[in-house]
C-alpha cells in the first residue's frame, strides 16, 4: 500500500502545492558550502522566500536576543552572500541598537551594499520589511523581529513570492512562523590551541526545518560545525571538537 | 475703559482674555494664507500694528483688478469670521493710512497719496503714540500739516522717526515688504472655478499642477529634493503638505504615489479654492535618456522604495554605516543618508564584533594578573570562565579630545563558544582602580 514510489509522489506533490518546489522558487543563492547547500533541496538558500535564523540551544535565555552575536554573525553571512550573488543593495531593519559596521564587513556583509532603517515601533518592522519585498532592486531583506504572527508571515511569504526577493528573520523571540528554512545558531568553542588565543569564528548551526525535508528524531534536518574563514570570506566546516586533554608529548616537554 | 465701565452700559458684553502672541499666530498664518493672492505676502512687523501687507505689484489683474482683488479678499476674510479693512496704494504707509477710514475707493489712484493723506489724522502715519501726543500738543493735528514743517527742525525735535514715516508714505523713501515665506524659484499655481473638495478631484489637480513643475524642472535640469502642497480653502484658512526625496526626483508619478499617502491629511473643509505646489529644495537633475536597459528601472525601484520609507519614517531613521578616520570603536562608524558616496576609507583590520552596545555595560571581571585578560567575569548576573583571550589592544582617544583614559580591549571566549569584547578603563595600581566593561559581541 504505502510504497516508497508512492510516498515519494505523494511528497513531491505536496511541494508542488506549498509552491516551494526546486522549480517552484525563482532561483537560489549557494551559501558555498556544499555540504550546507547539498541539505537543501535548492541548492542553496532559496530566492523569494523566507528564511528564519533563531538562536538555538540553551543561548537563548531571556535578555540575551540581540546581545547573541552568533545568529546575527549567521544572518550576516546569508544576506551578504545573497547581496553578492545579486549585486543588488540590501536592506537590514532593527529597533534597538545597529549591528557594528566592521563586523559585519569582515563577514563578507558590505555596508557600501546595505540600508539600515530603523523603525520606530514594532508594526513598522513588518511594513518596512514587507515594502523591501515588494521591491525588485533589493538582493534581500533581513528583519530583527521578535514576535510574527501567522497571518503576518503569511503576507510577507506572498509579498517574496511575488518579488522574487528573499527574507531572513533573525528571531530573537519564540519561533513560530511559516518560514520555508528556519536555522538555530549558536556559539561554539573555537578550535586550535587555547594558549594562541581566540580561533576562528565557530558556530554550531542546526537546520531546524526546511520544507520538502524531513527532520530526524532530534527533531532538526541536519547539523554542522561551521567556521567562517577571515581571508578567503567564506564558509567552512570546522574540524572535530578538539580534545581538551593535553596530548603526552606536550606534557613531558612542559615538565 | 475698564471692564466694569463697559459691562455699566452694555451688561451682556463677551470678554475674552488679550491673547497677543495668539494674535500674532493668527496673523502669521493669514499671511501664509495670503500668499495666494501674492507671494510677498508679511504679517505687520510693527510692534502696535496688526495687519497684513501684500505686495500685489503685478498680480491684481488676476483677480480682474485692484478693487477686486480687495472685494476678494474682504470676502474670503468676512467667511472665515473675521472684520478686516483693507487699502491699496502706491506706498505701504499710504495703504495703511487710507485702510482704516478712507472715504470712497479704497483704492488710491497713482500718486495720489499726497492730497488723499493730507487731511488724516496723525496717528494714520504709524506714530508711537507719545509722539502723536506731542504733535497735537504743537498743533499739528492732520498728516497735511506736517508737510510744510521745516526736516531740520522735525528731526531736531523727534528724531528720525516722524520724517521718515512720512516720507514712506508719501513714497519719498522705499519700505519693502519682506515676505514671510521667500518665494521659491519653482512653483505652481492653480485657482479652480468652483471650490473642489471630493479626494479625486483633489488629486487630480496635484497631478496635473506636478506635470507642470516637472516641465519647468526639467527645462532647468533641476530635480526636486522637497516638495510643499498647499490647499487654499475658502474660509481663509490653508491646509499644507510636505514630502522629501532621497534624491532629486522630476517624475510625476513617484511624486504623486509619494503624495499619495498624505493627501486625505489635505482636508479640505468647505472646499479649496486654489492650490500651489512649490519646490522648497532643488537640486541638479541632468535630462534622462530613456528606454535604454533595465538598470535605470531597477534604481529608480531603489530610490522609490528609500523615498516611501523615509517619508514614513523619517529620512533620519534610513542610513548607510560608512568609516571614518578613527580608532575609537564608536566613533569609527558615522551613518551617512543613504544616497550619499560613500568615503574611500577601509574598515578596521583588526578583529571587530558584530554589535557594539551604544554604551559599555560595566561588568565585575577577575583579573589576578594586571595587563592581563581576566579570567572570569560576571554580565548580565551570568558568570563566564574565560578559557581563551587574544592580546590586548590598547585604544586611546585622540590626543585633541582626551577626555577619557585609554582602554585595553580583550577579545575572549567563554567556556561555552560564546565570544566577548571587554576592555580596562584605566591602569592598574593608578587612582581611580581600574573598572572593567563589555562593549561588544563576536559571532
Amino acid at each position: 500500500m504505502s510504497s516508497p514510489a508512492e510516498l515519494s509522489r505523494l511528497r513531491a506533490r505536496i511541494v508542488a502545492l506549498e509552491g516551494v518546489g526546486a522549480d517552484a522558487v525563482p532561483g537560489a543563492v549557494a551559501l558555498g558550502l556544499p555540504e550546507l547547500d547539498a541539505a537543501l533541496p535548492w541548492g542553496g538558500l532559496a530566492l523569494g522566500c523566507l528564511h528564519e535564523v533563531t538562536v538555538a540551544g540553551s543561548g537563548s535565555g531571556p535578555g540575551s536576543g540581540p546581545a547573541d552575536g552568533a545568529a546575527t554573525a549567521f544572518s550576516a553571512v546569508l544576506l551578504g552572500r545573497l547581496a553578492a550573488g545579486a549585486g543588488k543593495p540590501a536592506l537590514w531593519i532593527s529597533r534597538g541598537d545597529m549591528p557594528y559596521a566592521p563586523g559585519l564587513a569582515a563577514l563578507g556583509l558590505s555596508p557600501e551594499r546595505l540600508v539600515m532603517v530603523q523603525p520606530h515601533r514594532a508594526a513598522q518592522c513588518l511594513w518596512v520589511l514587507e515594502e523591501g519585498l515588494r521591491c525588485r532592486a533589493l538582493a534581500g531583506v533581513l528583519a530583527e523581529v521578535r514576535d510574527v504572527d501567522l497571518t503576518a508571515a503569511r503576507r510577507l511569504q506572498l509579498a517574496a513570492r511575488a518579488s522574487g526577493v528573499p527574507a531572513v528573520l533573525l528571531n530573537h523571540g519564540p519561533s513560530g512562523g511559516t518560514a520555508v528554512t528556519r536555522w538555530g545558531v549558536e556559539s561554539s568553542p573555537s578550535r586550535g590551541d587555547p594558549a594562541l588565543g581566540v580561533g576562528r569564528w565557530c558556530w554550531h548551526v542546526e537546520l531546524l526545518r526546511c520544507r520538502g525535508r524531513g527532520v530526524d528524531d532530534q527533531g532538526r534536518v541536519a547539523a554542522w560545525e561551521v567556521e567562517w574563514d577571515e581571508q578567503a570570506r567564506g564558509l567552512r566546516l570546522a574540524a572535530p571538537a578538539a580534545d581538551r586533554a593535553i596530548a603526552p608529548g606536550r606534557l613531558r616537554a612542559a615538565g | 475703559m475698564s471692564v466694569a465701565d463697559a459691562l455699566a452700559v452694555r451688561p451682556g458684553l463677551a470678554l475674552a482674555a488679550d491673547d497677543e502672541a495668539a494674535d500674532r499666530a493668527l496673523l502669521d498664518r493669514l499671511a501664509d494664507w495670503c500668499s495666494r493672492y501674492t507671494p510677498w505676502a508679511a504679517a505687520d512687523p510693527w510692534p502696535h500694528g496688526f495687519g497684513l501687507w501684500l505686495d500685489v505689484s503685478g498680480c491684481a489683474h488676476l483677480f480682474g483688478g485692484e478693487e477686486a482683488l480687495l472685494r476678494h479678499l474682504g470676502g474670503r476674510l468676512r467667511r472665515g469670521g473675521l472684520s478686516a479693512r483693507a487699502a491699496v496704494a502706491d506706498t505701504p504707509g499710504a495703504a495703511w493710512a487710507w485702510a482704516p477710514g478712507g472715504s470712497g475707493s479704497p483704492c488710491l489712484p497713482p500718486r495720489g497719496q499726497r492730497d488723499a493723506l493730507a487731511p488724516l489724522p496723525m496717528a494714520a502715519l504709524r506714530l508711537e503714540p507719545a509722539t502723536v501726543a506731542t504733535l497735537h500738543g504743537l498743533g499739528l493735528r492732520c498728516v497735511g500739516d506736517l508737510y510744510g514743517v521745516p526736516r531740520a527742525g522735525l528731526a531736531a525735535r523727534f528724531g528720525r522717526g516722524v520724517a521718515q514715516r512720512l516720507d514712506q508714505a508719501l513714497g519719498h523713501e522705499t519700505e519693502p515688504i519682506s515676505p514671510r515665506r521667500p518665494p521659491p524659484d519653482h512653483g505652481v499655481h492653480a485657482a479652480f472655478a468652483e471650490p473642489i473638495a471630493r479626494p479625486e478631484d483633489i488629486a487630480e489637480a496635484v497631478r496635473r499642477l506636478l506635470e507642470r513643475l516637472s516641465g519647468q524642472l526639467e527645462a532647468d535640469g533641476l530635480g526636486l529634493r522637497r516638495l510643499e502642497v498647499t490647499a487654499f480653502r475658502v474660509d481663509a484658512t490653508w491646509r499644507a503638505i510636505a514630502i522629501g526625496t532621497s534624491r532629486p526626483v522630476r517624475a510625476p508619478a513617484h511624486l504623486l504615489r509619494l503624495l499619495a499617502e498624505d493627501l486625505p491629511a489635505l482636508d479640505p473643509g468647505f472646499g479649496i479654492e486654489a492650490m500651489r505646489l512649490a519646490a522648497l529644495e532643488v537640486a541638479p537633475l541632468p535630462p534622462e535618456q530613456t528606454g535604454l536597459g533595465a538598470g535605470t528601472a531597477r534604481s529608480d525601484d531603489f530610490a522609490r522604495l528609500l523615498d516611501s520609507l523615509g517619508n514614513r519614517l523619517g529620512f533620519d531613521r534610513i542610513m548607510r554605516l560608512a568609516p571614518q578616520q578613527s580608532h575609537v570603536p564608536e566613533r569609527a562608524v558615522v551613518p551617512l543618508p543613504p544616497a550619499a558616496p560613500m568615503p574611500a576609507l577601509a574598515w578596521p583590520q583588526r578583529r571587530r564584533p558584530v554589535r557594539l552596545f551604544s554604551r559599555p555595560e560595566p561588568v565585575e571581571a577577575m583579573a589576578p594578573v594586571p595587563d592581563s585578560p581576566p579570567v572570569m567575569f560576571r554580565w548580565r548576573n551570568r558568570t563566564h570562565r574565560v578559557v581563551r583571550a587574544d592580546a590586548a589592544e590598547r585604544i586611546a582617544d585622540e590626543w585633541w579630545r582626551r577626555t577619557a583614559p585609554e582602554r585595553d580591549y580583550y577579545v575572549v571566549e567563554d567556556d561555552s563558544g560564546r565570544r566577548f569584547w571587554l576592555f580596562r578603563e584605566g591602569l592598574y595600581g593608578a587612582d581611580p582602580p581600574p573598572r572593567w566593561y563589555l562593549h561588544g559581541v563576536f559571532p
